[in-house]
Formats: structure tokens, sequence, C-alpha cells
């Protein structure tokens, strides 16, 4: 076995058993430190593939940025077992059957697609900033233009949602 | 096969990398434990008083002492905390205190028993983009610590702690930015190669350094930014709970991220191991590879000394600040100051390449 493939094995068996335990996690933050570990995990294959810009942006926007906010919120809601409320069977239910439906497609749609197979072994370049901004900012710059002004506008809406009215506070 | 494939791995590469991964966590541990040394002294020369001086000569076995100390006092994890995070809080701060150090080039390259052995542990091509992912890692080690303890004063300065290090981590990116459009490279390496033939980044950036050294002082949970551990309003901080070797952990990474830190400003801004007003490669010709190596290590140790040198000063010097002047810095002030230090960096740019 090449080294890549047994470093390959691994991660996937750490993301999925993470996986498994961001969902079998009776403590919501312990679920948390888990995605941490997923998207550690896939970082991992990023780096395997090649992909260093892809992988240190997953690790300091996913793993970083958005899981903090994350563990913000759910560390000042102090949820434990006791305080939550029980959701209902049928609720439960609904809930495995649409995830469930929605692993089906996915694989589905990655089972005929033999490509990223191929991908695996580190032969791949496009991943690296270079060949990565240069597609960015050449083919897809417009799309990637209009993605920044989205996430322009989802922020004035934040900050919108979040300032206080003062006029109501008057009245 | 099987085994001929995995032998395929280079081990005296393997072995090389790994005695030098080995001597720069003992060299940077060292330094941190001789940075507070340093820390206590200067501020007894400060306030005008002697400092530790009873244990060894001018008191230098201080920090073993007090390291002694840590260890030997009772290890205690309270009842109603979560254990396994408990544990882990500070492990992780240590690890991630240590991890930036792979990227940063220690020195140039030295020849010994015919291999030519770089002083630099991992050469990435995303250098810098590597410090900012293991930054923002070192938050977890805060957060986990502060909640783990169950103790409110904890929980609220670990997320004090963490929306500060967020905040200023969006300056000191911004900050960089404009660094990054004038040497085109991410890799560190690459950087202090530039500056060895074009004169250090501080003479073209001088404001993108103040920026990225608040920001250093913001994320090193340093003087005036300590909040955190603020002990007049939060006790002790997010390491309360904590005794023996676990708080010696939490109090230790902060010593050994102002040693990186350093080591990354002056990599960045003041040209890494060149040494000033030399011109290396004909110093090499008299002097041979392997002493001009030691040399520039030496140069950009004196750097780092001098940076944890104004870390110390502006902690004696500088009060705290309060909370909300914090985040008005981080947001409405450093930030904008760093777009328009990008803007007129990529102005400048394109009007000299016209």
């Amino acid at each position: 076995m090449h080294i890549n493939e047994l470093l390959f094995w691994f991660l996937t068996a750490l993301a999925l058993f993470s996986a498994m335990m961001v969902v079998f996690s009776k403590n919501p933050v312990h679920s948390v430190l888990w995605l941490i570990v997923v998207f550690m995990a896939i970082t991992g294959h990023y780096i395997i593939m090649n992909a260093q810009f892809l992988a240190i942006v997953n690790m300091i926007v996913y793993a970083g940025a958005i899981m903090v906010l994350f563990l913000f919120v759910i560390m000042f809601m102090n949820l434990n077992a006791e305080s939550e409320p029980q959701k209902s069977k049928w609720m439960k239910f609904a809930a495995v059957l649409s995830g469930g439906s929605l692993m089906l497609i996915l694989i589905a749609a990655l089972k005929d697609n033999g490509g990223f197979i191929s991908s695996m072994r580190g032969e791949g370049s496009i991943g690296l900033i270079k060949n990565l901004g240069k597609v960015l900012f050449t083919d897809y710059v417009v799309p990637f233009e209009i993605s920044s002004i989205l996430f322009l506008s989802a922020m004035v809406g934040a900050v919108v949602l979040g300032k206080k009215d003062s006029s109501t506070i008057v009245s | 096969m099987i085994t001929m494939d995995l032998l395929a791995i280079n081990f005296s590469l393997g072995l090389e990398k790994l005695l030098l991964i080995g001597a720069i966590i003992t060299f940077s541990l060292i330094v941190a434990m001789y940075t507070t040394y340093a820390e206590r002294k200067v501020a007894a020369w400060m306030q005008d008083r002697r400092g530790p001086n009873r244990a060894g000569p001018f008191g230098l076995l201080q920090p073993a002492a007090d390291g002694l100390k840590l260890f030997f006092k009772e290890e205690i994890i309270p009842l109603t905390s979560n254990k396994t995070l408990f544990v882990l809080g500070p492990a992780l701060a240590m690890i991630t205190a240590m991890l930036t150090s792979a990227v940063i080039p220690w020195g140039s390259s030295i020849e010994l028993f015919g291999r030519n052995i770089s002083l630099q542990i991992a050469d990435v091509n995303i250098g810098i983009l590597y410090v900012f992912g293991v930054v923002s890692m070192g938050v977890y080690g805060i957060m986990i610590g502060g909640w783990s303890s169950n103790n409110k004063f904890s929980l609220i300065a670990a997320v004090r702690g963490a929306s500060q290090i967020i905040s200023y981590e969006l300056a000191m990116g911004l900050s960089l930015i404009a660094l990054l459009m004038m040497t085109g490279s991410l890799s560190l390496k690459t950087i202090v190669q530039q500056q060895m033939e074009g004169g250090w980044n501080i003479i073209y950036q001088p404001l993108g350094f103040l920026i990225f050294l608040i920001c250093v002082f913001a994320e090193c949970n340093r003087t005036p930014f300590d909040l955190p551990e603020a002990e007049n309003e939060l006790n002790f901080g997010y390491h309360q709970e904590y005794s023996s070797m676990k708080l010696g952990l939490y109090l230790f990474a902060e010593y050994v991220n102002m040693f990186i830190s350093s080591a990354v400003v002056a990599t960045l801004f003041f040209g890494g191991y060149d040494i000033p007003f030399v011109d290396e490669t004909a110093l090499s010709l008299s002097l041979g590879a392997n002493t001009v190596a030691l040399l520039g290590f030496a140069a950009l140790f004196a750097k780092i000394l001098f940076f944890l040198f104004l870390f110390i000063w502006v902690r004696w010097t500088i009060p705290r600040f309060r909370y909300d002047q914090l985040m008005d810095l981080g947001w409405k002030k450093l930030i904008p100051l760093a777009l328009a230090n990008m803007l007129i960096t990529a102005v400048v740019i394109l009007w000299l390449n016209k």
C-alpha cells in the first residue's frame, strides 16, 4: 500500500467515525467538537489530493470560524438532557427518513461519477492557490463577484436585524 | 510489494525532520521558560525593584523552580467539570502554540555529513495561511477549557477570549493581504529571500506592520488585550479551575505563543534570518555556508528577543482596554485602516507596473 492510500483509509475511517459521533453524542457541545474532527479529516483528504489551498481554507473557515460560532451559541444555551424538550417520535422518524434519502441521492450521484478516484493520488494541481486563483478570476469571475455581493448583502442584513430600532423603544 | 512501497519513504529525511522538530520544540520551550524570567526581571526593573534573585546566580534557576512547584502541586479536577474536555483544553492550547513553528524558516540550510539540511521543517507554499489555520484552532484551547470548568467566570472569560481572537484575526488577515500583494507568494521562505534582496518589508508596509503587531498582541492575549484573564473582573479568567501543571500549560502556552509570533513578525516584516547590511552570499565564501547559516539564525533570534522585550515592555506600561473599547478598536479602527492600506498598496503596485 502506498503511504497516501494508508492515510486515505485512516482519514476516511476517522471522518466516518466522528460523523457518527456527531449524531450519537448526547451533549451538543460534544457534537460540535466531533464535527470539528470531521472537518479536520476532510482537510487531510484535501491535502492528499494536493489541494493545499482548499485544505487550509476549509480549516480556517469551517473548522475555525464557523464552528467557533456554533460553540458560542451552544455553550450559552446551556443545553442538557434535563432541560431540553424531547421531540416526538414522528419527528425523529421523519428526520431519519429525510436524512437517509439525501444520503441515497448523494451516493447515487457519486457512484456513476468515476472521476473522483483518480484525483486521490496527489496528482491534480487545481487546488493549489495559483491555479485556483487563475481559474476563479478568469473563467468564473462573474459568479465569483456575484457570490461576494451575496455575502455582502447577507452581512448588511445581519447588521440591520441585529441593530435595535430606536423608534420602537421610544413608542 | 507492499513493504517495498512503504520503504519508499525517505527514512533519512524523516529522521532529519524529526530531529529538527525535536530541536525546535526544545528550543521554544527553553526560550518560553526564560521569557517568564525575563518578564519578572523587566517588570522589576521598570518598577525599580530587584526581581527574582534567590534561586541560582541572578535568580537564573527561578523558571526551573516555578516549573517544579507546578509539577508538585495537587492536581484538582472539579467534580462537576467535563473531565475529558477539562484535560483536552490545556493540551490543545499547548499543541496549537507549538504547531506554528513548523513553517517558520529558522535559517538557511546547513551542510552536515554530506547532506544539505534546510532549517525549516516544512516549506509549504501556503505558509502564512497555515499560520492562520493554526491560530484559528488556538481558540478551542481557551473555549474548551473555559466551558468544561463549569464555572460562570471561566465561561465568560472563554467567550471573551474567543470573540477577541476572531475579531482581531480579520484585521490581521487584511493587513497581511497588502504584504502578500507585494511579495506574490505565501511561502515564508520565499518572503525572506525576497527581503534579503530587496530590503525589509517594514520599509514598504509600515502601516501594515503596525496593524499586524497590534493584532498579534490581541491574539496572544497580552496586555492591553488580556481581557480573558482580567483578574479583577473575572477572578482568574478561563483557567480559574485549573491547578498544577494543567494551569502551567495554559500559562506556558502564552509564552510559547509570544515566542512564535515574534518569530512570525520578524520573518514577515524584518527579514527573518537576514543579517542586516551584510551580503550573505559574499560572506559565505569567506566564512563557509554553515557559519553564515548559524549567524543568520542568531540574527533572527536577536530580532525575536527584541519583540519579546516589546511584549513585556507594553505589558508593564499600558493598562487594559475595556471590552467595548477592544471591540471598537478591532472592528471600527483596525479593519478600515487595513482595508485602506490594502487599497493604497494595490493602487501603488498597479501604478508602478504601468
